[in-house]
């Protein structure tokens, strides 16, 4: 197989060597050969980006993103395209309007081929909790891809599009992007609107892409930035050229280490790479620091007491009264709760309950209030942090992929997988990760790059500097065992 | 034993922006069904709200109205809980940080001034609409009303009677109208009212168990509730029984309240910061403005047209209550009239007239100029009272000027001594004999005369002149 | 904290879940666990320190009062499992 990137699909476009048609009847193809396997698609709208792309045929090189085949998760909605977000609720829900990132990327004339798999709205780390299907790590389809973000982190990866949307909540663009060998960027928070998003915690999803390339996450950020009159929390902050921001290197920048993260049981391996990573980054003229996130062990707690109560509070709309499935009942009464019981899956249950106990009477106080000021203690610990380095380094995750089914049925274990990029999420900061090599079984490890708020810039080009210093190109993937 | 009686209520104001508080739909009564929707006030997954402005600089004007302290942070909490005219399953409502709190409003009850507190007021978003469907076993829903601005206003326990509690609402209601905030239209729920009411032994202090009410949807049936309510506690604690807290619902039918269905369930609404909108900062500057541009509030307006015109407390509180009717005042002496008689026509024939017509003032076909003219032609003497009351008639009918009625009616009253005295002589030169019984000292014959010389002129003689011009003539 | 069955299933009625027997006496000790993981914050002295909401620290974002195009009550209906052609249509709703 033959994967590009956007910049090399977009050169090619532009130098008229390929129409878009082709790069979208490709895509189709690879996801007719692979997905089988793989799983990353809920839904390919074949015929209508086909069409899309044949329309394109004729015009002339305009949008930003022109002809450039692409996939979104399917949590994100998209008007007149089933939206599920890999939840029962759902399974026939058909959005009567466009999320504003889908809205944006239309816009650039990009080619929207599907919808990607997921955990049930987002919660979980290895898409098991999709209701639908399971997704495989197509480094090795006995593994998971990942999650929430796992159909589109094996899109990409697998070579079935360029470039894939996610939504990383704690972690759900980033680990996933390790565990498949791509690059995954989290946004800060408010960068890129949340409108059409369906909601898991609020106040910590944040929309990012997946890519090939580090310099790829550059362009698709930049057309899916900005401030969104929909949404409150979007930013009216300027947003940077990104692409141009890549260049200039990183010498004199100080990449802060943090310390103390053994007791996380990081893998043996993952520290390796990390640490060859880090020695990459100071021969290209970076200076190393050591810095302290005195309340990073706190990080799991805190974010498994907020995003839960968020959360059931955000999936109350799901009643069956308005859209999406309704079960029978005799009552009102009934009808919610037999919706509401047969629709959710066991994650989605047992996190509605999480966050229904912590905002409880009687129980506000001691935890989800108390959640919020250890979240403000985390935040502090990062503007000190930033007050020493430009950007912070650490593993995005303790481990590489994961056996299918292993953490299935232990969801304290699931969740202290995210212990290194739940921080980013409860403080808001941008984060980036990008693959710094591959295990002994060949699995791929993230290296995860965090900046000052609003400072992607910086971010991006720490690891596209990174990228073209490490000297080694990330393996193909098996697509098998 | 004597029992007080102590009242608090809950009482919600629809505010009159023309979009919703967190969509562009439109807040218009009365649109066909489900037709003022959108993907946000439907709580389409993935939807987010944007916080009106307007309803913010509403809900502020209304705190402020209110003699409320200001919280210049405010924020936005959920409230959760399901119902199907809720579509998000959750309220964005204010919970620990209210736009207002510990304000006050005045009512005067039997001539003096009283005092009731206001705990808070906060802003929030109301539910749609839910009815019964004809086949009995669903329900069917609008959700046009879903996401309009209100506020809730609630009341400290410091209402003492059914009447209080009808004085309150209209002193808010009219407080309300006075600063342009809301319709307070009852009957299409741009105001409602839920109380709380409980009796106490007299002389206690601690509160006895209470019931709150729903369903009233007038002011006078707030009154009637809550007084069958009184009545109905009154009995129970009289018989020794216990009054049981719960929720009853006032039936318009039979004029009683009665028990609702007791929830299965206590609340628990798990109130969070609304992570979807950020908090709300009102600057000094903003708070100032507000001040600033409140208009001369009810209380105000009623005691400058005691001291100012001199009117009596009972004509500046009719007069006052709502702010067109004291506008439409205003104009009418501004116009010229005399501040009591002014009163006297807008209390009596004006009002009359349009609540027989079911006309608010703002509709009145006479206008204040107007009705200035035709108290000037009393005033005058062209006319009497008595002509003026048939001439008002005629105007409201009409829309035309005093003035014109009067000469198209002949009405012109005759004080010209010129015409009288010739009348009045042939009066007295053929009734000698009352002549006689005047002069013989019975008052009674004067009258007679005036009446003959009246009758002579078909009713039009000014009265006082000719009783002059008999009198100059018979001697006295 | 140890979360007892009768708490499961009282924390269920409050977010409309009906949970199996089986399913109370799974969740009871995950939820008692993941719970019990949570309590390491009670360890923390935060007197005085503020909730962070957000990490946004911005204030007063409005939109103006004006109309938006909403949805076609047809399409918005269209959604609903049940509808008139008027109104989405529910189980009754009880009084109360
Ligand atoms: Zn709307």
């Amino acid at each position: 197989m033959s994967v590009h990137t956007v910049k090399e699909i977009l050169a090619s476009l532009r130098r008229k060597e390929s129409k878009p048609s082709e790069w979208t009847e490709t895509a189709l193809r690879m996801i007719e050969q692979h997905d089988p396997t793989i799983g990353a698609f809920l839904t390919v709208d074949g015929e209508r980006a086909l069409e899309r792309a044949r329309r394109l045929d004729g015009e002339a090189f305009d949008g930003a993103l022109f002809g450039v085949p692409y996939a979104l998760k399917d949590n994100i909605c998209t008007r007149n395209l089933k939206t599920t977000a890999a939840s029962r609720i759902l399974e026939s829900y058909i959005p009567p309007y466009d999320a504003t990132v889908a809205q944006r990327l239309a816009a650039t004339q990009g080619v929207l081929l599907g919808k990607t798999n997921l955990d049930e709205f987002a919660m979980g780390s290895s898409t098991e909790n999709s209701a639908f299907q399971l997704t495989r790590n197509p480094y090795d389809v006995k593994r998971v891809p990942g999650g929430s973000s796992g159909g589109s982190a094996a899109a990409v990866a697998a070579g079935m599009v360029p470039f894939a949307l996610g939504s990383d909540t704690g972690g759900s663009i980033r680990q996933p992007a390790s565990f498949c060998g791509v690059v995954g960027l989290k946004p800060t928070y408010g960068r890129v609107s949340r409108y059409g998003l369906i909601a898991f915690a609020s106040s910590l999803d944040q929309i990012g892409p997946f890519t090939r390339s580090v310099e790829d996450a550059a362009f698709v950020l930049q057309a899916i930035s900005g401030h969104d009159e929909r949404d409150s929390t979007s930013a009216p902050q300027d947003v940077p050229d990104f692409v141009r921001g890549l260049e200039g290197g990183v010498k004199g920048l100080r990449i802060g280490l943090v310390t103390g993260l053994d007791e996380h049981g990081v893998d043996a391996e993952v520290q390796a790479a990390v640490g060859k990573a880090v020695q990459t980054l100071q021969d290209a003229g970076a200076e190393v620091v050591e810095v302290h996130l005195p309340h990073l062990r706190y990080a799991v707690a805190t974010y498994y007491l907020i995003a839960p109560a968020e959360a059931s509070s955000n999936l109350a709309r799901y009643d069956g009264v308005r859209y999406g499935r309704r079960a029978a009942g005799q009552s009102l009464a009934e009808m919610y709760e037999n919706t509401r019981s047969e629709g959710f899956g066991m994650e989605v249950k047992r996190r509605i309950m999480i966050g229904t106990y912590a905002l409880s009477s009687g129980y506000y106080d001691a935890y989800y209030r108390r959640a919020q000021q250890v979240r403000t203690r985390i935040r502090e610990d990062f503007e000190q942090a930033f007050k020493r380095c430009d950007v912070i380094v650490m593993p995005t995750t303790p481990t590489t992929a994961f056996p299918l089914g292993e953490k299935v049925d232990n969801p304290l274990q699931m969740y202290l997988n995210d212990i290194f990029t739940i921080p980013a999420n409860l403080a808001g900061l941008p984060a980036l990760s990008v693959p710094c090599g591959v295990s002994s079984e060949g699995l791929p490890i993230g290296l995860q790059l965090l900046a000052h708020w609003w400072d992607e810039a910086t971010l991006l080009r720490v690891g596209h500097t990174y990228e073209q210093a490490r000297g080694f190109a990330m393996p193909l993937p098996r697509m098998g065992a | 034993m004597g029992y007080e009686t102590v009242i608090g209520l809950e009482v919600h104001v629809e505010l009159k922006t023309k979009t919703k508080i967190f969509c562009g739909c439109s807040t218009n009564f009365g649109d066909p069904p489900n037709t003022n929707v959108c993907p946000v006030c439907l709580g389409h997954p993935g939807t987010l709200p944007v916080l009106n402005r307007q309803a913010v600089e509403l809900a502020l004007k209304a705190a402020t109205a209110l003699n409320c302290q200001i919280n210049q942070d405010c924020k936005f909490d959920r409230k959760n809980y399901f119902y199907p005219d809720l579509p998000k399953g959750y309220q964005i409502s204010q919970y620990d940080q209210p736009i207002g709190e510990h304000g006050y409003v005045e009512i005067e009850v039997d001539g003096r001034r009283k005092r009731i507190g206001i705990t808070r007021v906060h802003l929030e978003e109301d539910a749609g609409k839910s009815m019964h469907g004809e086949d009995g076993r669903h329900s069917l829903i609008d959700y046009n009303r879903t996401g309009v601005p209100l506020i809730e206003i609630v009341s400290e326990p410091d209402i003492r009677s059914p009447e209080e509690a009808r004085l309150y609402l209209e002193a808010i209601k009219s407080i309300m109208q006075y600063c342009d905030i809301s319709d307070c239209r009852m009957e299409e729920g741009s105001l409602r009212c839920d109380a709380n009411i409980s009796l106490r032994p007299e002389g206690s202090t601690e509160f006895g168990e209470k019931t709150e009410l729903k369903n009233m949807n007038s002011f006078r049936n707030v009154q009637r509730g809550l007084e069958f309510e009184v009545q109905r506690q009154t009995q129970l604690l009289e018989q020794g029984q216990a009054v049981t807290q719960e929720t009853r619902r006032f039936d318009e039918a039979t004029q009683t309240t009665v028990s609702m269905r007791s929830k299965e369930e206590a609340h628990d609404y798990r109130y969070f910061p609304e992570p979807d909108l950020l908090f709300v900062h009102i600057d000094d500057a903003w708070l100032d403005r507000v001040r600033a541009e409140l208009p001369e509030l009810p209380a105000q307006r009623r005691a400058r047209f005691e001291q100012e015109l001199g009117l009596p407390a009972y004509d500046a509180g009719v007069l006052t209550a709502e702010r067109a009717v004291a506008d439409y005042y205003e104009s009418v002496v501004a116009a010229g009239s005399d501040a009591k008689t002014a009163s006297n026509w807008v209390m009596g024939d004006l009002l009359g007239y349009l609540n027989a017509q079911g006309l608010t003032v703002e509709a009145s076909p006479v206008r204040p100029e107007q009705l200035a003219g035709l108290i000037a032609q009393v005033d005058k003497g062209t006319i009497s009272i008595k002509q003026a009351r048939d001439v008002f008639k005629l105007m409201c009918e009409s829309g035309k000027d005093a003035e014109v009625i009067i000469k198209e009616q002949g009405m012109e009253q005759i004080s010209d001594e010129a015409v009288l005295v010739p009348i009045v002589e042939e009066v007295i030169a053929n009734n000698p004999k009352s002549v006689e019984d005047y002069r013989a000292g019975k008052q009674k014959a004067l009258g007679a005369l005036v009446g003959q010389t009246m009758k002579a002129t078909k009713g039009k003689a000014n009265p006082a002149v000719v009783n002059k011009l008999i009198l100059e003539r018979i001697g006295g | 904290m140890k979360i007892s069955e009768e708490t499961v299933r009282h924390v269920a009625a409050l977010a409309r879940l009906s949970l199996s027997d089986e399913e109370v006496a799974h969740l009871a000790p995950q939820l008692s666990e993941i719970i019990g993981y949570a309590e390491q914050l009670q360890q923390l002295n935060l007197d005085d320190v503020a909730p962070t909401s957000h990490s946004l620290a911005r204030t007063n974002v409005f939109r103006e009062d004006e109309p938006w195009p909403g949805l076609a009550r047809d399409v918005a209906l269209a959604c609903a499992p049940d509808s008139t052609d008027e109104y989405v249509r529910v189980p009754a709703v009880l009084e109360g």
